[in-house]
């Protein structure tokens, strides 16, 4: 369906893109309730076992980190690229951009499964011989981070499902200059996505490494 | 046996029902209010009824006004009551008789500091402040004596505080109110409230053959806690006596009083507080010591001079 | 002669109503999901109260008590309370209170339905393969150490529902930013909207908060990694303030839409402006906020710091505020109005009445000392009860007679609805007044048998809850029966202002031949003189 429909219930395609842009504003403002109680968690817990979390921190990979960190924020440049070209009616360079975006996405999910393989290698996993024991920080440190990283996959994983999407509907021609107000929701989605990264890396990989 | 207007039994219970029925009487007339006003309302203004109506009031800011700082006023009122009490039913005095409780799934130990130890009952002197410290040994539990008009939750880990003064002798319902698993509900029992002779008959009949702090000098050995802790041992461990009350410094560079929280924690889980100036090897202890004999552990080091088991 | 198509009549196919777009039809199909549900609910607490008859509790194991109430809680909660008045009667009404053909994503709007649906389907598994034993608040260590029940099956159809309420309160806040009608300023919008907007904004940011919380508890089950496990240096307690920090503000998700409810039936049934619109309207903003600071009276004995309680005591005094304002407020519309007792002002009227003994309750439970007595007894179940339900499902009930002949086309009987009225305002004073004397006496909440002396008293809530059960049965039968045989409706049986009365009963798909254009205030009925007349 072309992105030129308008429902019923709107006045006219900019009062409809107008309102989904606002619904993706409000849906992040749900997300970042719901990272901000991990977060939360974090903080009580590194409050409390600082020795802990500080050796668990010496022991993340900062090389695949800050690959990572690169990586993702490359794919927010090239979806916002797709966004400039969408808006310019370049519908070729948008699904090339979808497809960098996607590229970059699936590297960054590459790059990750290598980090997990290495963190079973040194038996970083609380309940099975953790490396770690004796620091009960440390333990909590990692329920932290696989499950932060874990639903930031999901995360992204949905967000390159959504890329493809648009790609798609770029393909068939869904999308004008004036009408391609998906591209911009999924932007934000991305965006956000991206954003949460940066606050988990320093989180992960940074605070208390050195000194 | 409680009436339907059971009188409390503590000191501070006392005060709590003065609060209660404070609330119970200013809550009355508010409904009476409302309800009156609503009775009038409808009956007086109801669809056919030929009574003038008049101008409606315009200006609502006055009873609005009125009406919020009224409530808030009031509400302020009651916050300050409720709070002052509570600030002091959770601070002991000073002297208070000291007793153990161990909550766990489904009944409660209780141990007295000469040793008697009651499993789902609680034999206390009159007129007495009584102070239990208790912790659980498995989940959440709570200690209820609704007489008293007192409770607490009991947690896995922690050590929690409550005290009373029992006013009057008598038989009073010992609850667990914290929801805790298939037999919640028979995690019950008596509080025995007796005069002081009746209560100290009571404790010499149930004489044990030992203190709680000798049953502690047993477990002290039995764990090989002495192994390290004693004089003549050559690993260099923190020394145990006097230690109950006086600060102990950390490695991380704080300073900790060593209190009843400190010395359990330490025998669980040493690695969170280690000590400044000492190797970190003593063992953790988790899993492998019962609460109650943890207590008496405790107990044993609190003893100004150490029973011989 | 044909009558117009409505949204009842434009296609008959089930495919047009499983993948429908239109916010009526998504209404009633959350209608039948919500009643099930109820009964559901409602057939436990038969259950419980009738184990409660006897001391020993002779009717079932202590075992299969646990898992009912737990049942009970769950069901009643996620299920029934937090979404029952926004996705029936809000999904309903919002678009034609505000003058619009449809919510801002009626596409969300459906797969909300859908996640509803499977999230109920998931947490029915689980409590009926086994139940769980926790009771509804999941409390650590107990629910990941201890519990044999199927915690995480419940966990996961409660987190899948969660995605639902989200759904719901994004598609209002938007549709009521976006799409109000020409005219129709913030100020002029009727006072359910606003009550729907704070609802709304308590669904979006608390609800992601439960959401991690359910994960949290998953995984520690699952793994054992030790968050909220003392043995591995957790603290239960954090899951208790992730919990409630949700978990309280859910209480004014459940009751900001009924007090929403009873303003709309007040004016309409006093024929009158509503008394201090402004001071209503904030009054819900300041509910749903400071809603967000008082989870710690949950917590008075559990072991928080003493500096916590107190902060968390005075600002729960402070939130009992904006809803004395209310009920002031509800008794300056009846004053000097035209009243009539259509069964859903006796809805109201109750509401009024037991919200208002519900709510003084709650001041007892603020205040720090005499929580320590009767928390956890029954006299927190009764507090509970006489807001949610005697406050709001006699609202969702009163709102639901009100809008009928709107959702429906028909008029229900009634002097039924009266006789459910009154029979439901005495079932549950019956039922749940005893309560408050069980818990200052003492009795210990979630008891599969308790001390003798209580029982009388017990007993007298058990008879309650039949007069209860039969009352809530009633509207199920005669609204079912005005479906087929209920006098067709007018546009306007009440006479009521409002936007949704300015079309058809039932209305066509598309809401409104032409989008009306606001010139008046909410609530403008003429003067009583003309009325009397007229």
């Amino acid at each position: 369906m072309a992105e030129t429909q308008v429902g019923m219930q709107y006045e006219d395609l900019r009062h409809q893109s107008d309102t989904a842009l606002i619904g993706m504003w409000l849906f992040l403002a749900t997300e970042i309730l719901f990272f901000g109680a991990l977060l939360f968690t974090y903080m009580i817990y590194r409050l409390w076992y600082p020795d802990g979390f500080i050796a668990a921190v010496r022991h993340a990979n900062i090389l695949i980190g800050t690959l990572n960190t690169a990586v993702l924020l490359t794919s927010s440049f090239t979806l916002t690229a797709g966004l400039l070209y969408a808006k310019a009616g370049d519908m070729r360079r948008l699904i090339y951009s979808c497809v960098a975006t996607i590229g970059l996405g699936l590297l960054f999910m590459a790059l990750k499964a290598l980090e997990y393989a290495e963190d079973f290698r040194e038996r970083l996993v609380p309940g099975t011989n953790f490396a770690l024991a004796d620091h009960d920080g440390a333990r909590i440190f990692y329920l932290f981070y696989y499950t932060a990283t874990g639903v930031h996959l999901v995360h992204l994983a949905i967000g390159i499902g959504l890329v493809l999407y648009i790609a798609r509907r770029a393909r068939r021609g869904d999308f004008t200059a004036q009408a391609h107000t998906p591209v911009e929701v999924v932007g934000l989605y991305w965006s956000f996505v991206d954003i949460v990264w940066l606050f988990l890396y320093p989180l992960i990989y940074l605070v208390g490494r050195g000194g | 046996m409680s009436g339907w207007f059971a009188p409390a039994a503590s000191s501070t219970g006392v005060e709590t029902d003065h609060l209660f029925w404070a609330l119970m009487a200013i809550s009355s007339a508010v409904l009476a209010l409302v309800f009156g006003l609503m009775a009038l309302y409808v009956v007086r203004y109801r669809a056919g009824s030929p009574i003038d109506r008049g101008a409606l009031a315009e200006k609502s800011w006055i009873f609005e006004i009125a009406w919020t700082g009224a409530s808030l006023l009031l509400f302020l009122g009651l916050f300050v009551w409720g709070a002052d009490l509570y600030v002091r039913l959770y601070q002991p005095p000073g002297g208070s008789l000291k007793l153990n409780v161990v909550g766990k799934q489904w009944m409660w130990k209780i141990e007295h500091p000469a040793g008697q130890r009651e499993i789902n009952a609680l034999h206390i002197p009159v007129d007495t402040p009584v102070e239990l410290l208790m912790t659980s040994e498995d989940v959440i539990h709570d200690f209820a004596i609704p007489a008293f008009r007192i409770k607490h939750d009991v947690l896995p880990g922690r050590y929690e505080t409550i005290w009373f003064q029992a006013t009057r002798t008598g038989d009073f319902h010992l609850f667990c109110t914290q929801f805790c698993g298939t037999d919640h509900a028979a995690m019950i029992g008596w509080v025995d409230v007796m005069t002081q002779p009746d209560y100290q008959k009571w404790l010499d009949a149930e004489a044990p053959s030992e203190t709680l702090a000798a049953a502690g000098a047993a477990l002290f050995q039995r764990y090989g806690c002495s192994g390290c802790h004693a004089g003549t041992s050559t690993v260099k461990a923190p020394p145990l006596d006097g230690l109950y009350g006086s600060p102990v410094p950390l490695e991380d560079g704080r300073t900790v009083t060593a209190d009843d929280r400190y010395l359990h924690d330490a025998i669980i889980e040493p690695s969170t507080e280690r000590v400044a100036g000492f190797p970190p090897v003593m063992p953790s202890y988790a899993g492998q010591i019962r609460e109650e004999d943890l207590f008496a552990l405790i107990a044993y080091l609190k003893s100004p001079a150490k029973e011989q088991p | 002669m044909s009558e117009p198509v409505n949204y009842l009549t434009n296609g008959w196919t089930i495919r047009s109503w499983l993948l429908t777009h239109d916010h009526k039809r998504i209404a009633l199909l959350y209608l039948v999901s919500i009643t099930g549900f109820f009964f559901l609910g409602g057939a436990a607490a038969a259950l419980i109260r009738l184990n409660l008859l006897t001391p020993e509790g002779a009717l079932v194991s202590a075992e299969t008590y646990n898992r009912l109430f737990t049942m009970h809680g769950i069901i009643m909660v996620w299920f029934f309370l937090v979404p029952a008045v926004p996705v029936t009667l809000g999904n309903f009404i919002v678009p034609l209170m505000i003058g619009a053909r449809d919510l801002a994503f009626p596409r969300l709007n459906l797969l909300s339905w859908y996640l509803f649906m499977i999230g109920g389907l998931v947490a029915l598994y689980a409590l009926f393969v086994g139940g769980v034993d926790t009771g509804w608040t999941l409390y650590t260590p107990l629910s990941t150490n201890y519990s044999k029940g199927h915690v995480v099956a419940a966990v996961v159809g409660i987190f899948i529902s969660g995605f639902s309420s989200i759904a719901t309160g994004l598609n209002f806040m938007v549709t009521i930013h976006r799409l109000r009608a020409p005219g129709m300023t913030w100020f002029r919008m009727p006072l359910f909207l606003w009550s729907l907007y704070a609802t709304s904004v308590i669904l979006v940011l608390a609800t992601p908060v439960l959401a991690m919380t359910l994960i949290l508890l998953s995984l520690e089950r699952l793994f054992g990694i030790g968050v909220f496990d003392p043995a591995l240096g957790g603290d239960p307690l954090l899951f208790q303030h992730l919990f409630w920090f949700y978990s309280h503000p859910a209480v004014y998700i459940m009751i900001l839409p009924g007090m929403g409810i009873v303003t709309e039936i007040v004016t309409t049934f006093a024929r009158k402006k509503v008394f201090g619109y402004k001071f209503i309207a904030w009054a819900s903003i300041a509910i749903a906020v400071i809603g967000f600071f008082v989870w710690g009276h949950h917590m008075f004995v559990a072991g928080q710091s003493l500096y916590a309680s107190l902060v968390f005591s005075i600002l729960s005094y402070l939130v009992a505020v904006p809803s004395a304002i209310k009920v002031f407020n509800w008794l300056g519309t009846l004053h000097k109005g035209t009243i009539r007792f259509d069964a859903p002002m006796l809805y109201a009227l109750g509401f009024i009445g037991l919200f208002t003994i519900g709510g003084l309750t709650g001041l007892f439970l603020a205040s720090l000392a005499v929580d320590v007595h009767v928390t956890q007894t029954y006299f927190v179940v009764a507090h509970f009860h006489y807001i949610m339900v005697g406050g709001m499902v006699s609202a969702f009930f009163g709102g639901l007679h009100y809008w009928w002949p709107k959702i429906t086309g028909r008029i229900y009987p009634e002097m039924w609805g009266r006789v459910a009225a009154i029979l439901i305002f005495f079932g549950f004073n019956l039922t749940f007044f005893p309560q408050f004397i069980l818990g200052y006496l003492g009795m210990p909440r979630r008891y599969h048998s308790y001390a003798p002396e209580f029982q009388i008293l017990n007993i007298l809530s058990t008879a309650g809850s039949t007069i209860l059960a039969a009352a809530y049965l009633l509207p199920l039968a005669y609204l079912t029966w005005s479906l087929f045989w209920g006098e067709r409706a007018s546009a306007n049986p009440w006479r009521a202002t409002g936007l949704e009365w300015r079309t058809a009963s039932p209305p066509p798909t598309e809401n409104f031949a032409e989008i009306p254009v606001v010139t008046e205030e909410a609530y403008e009925y003429p003067p009583p003189e003309v009325a009397q007349h007229g």
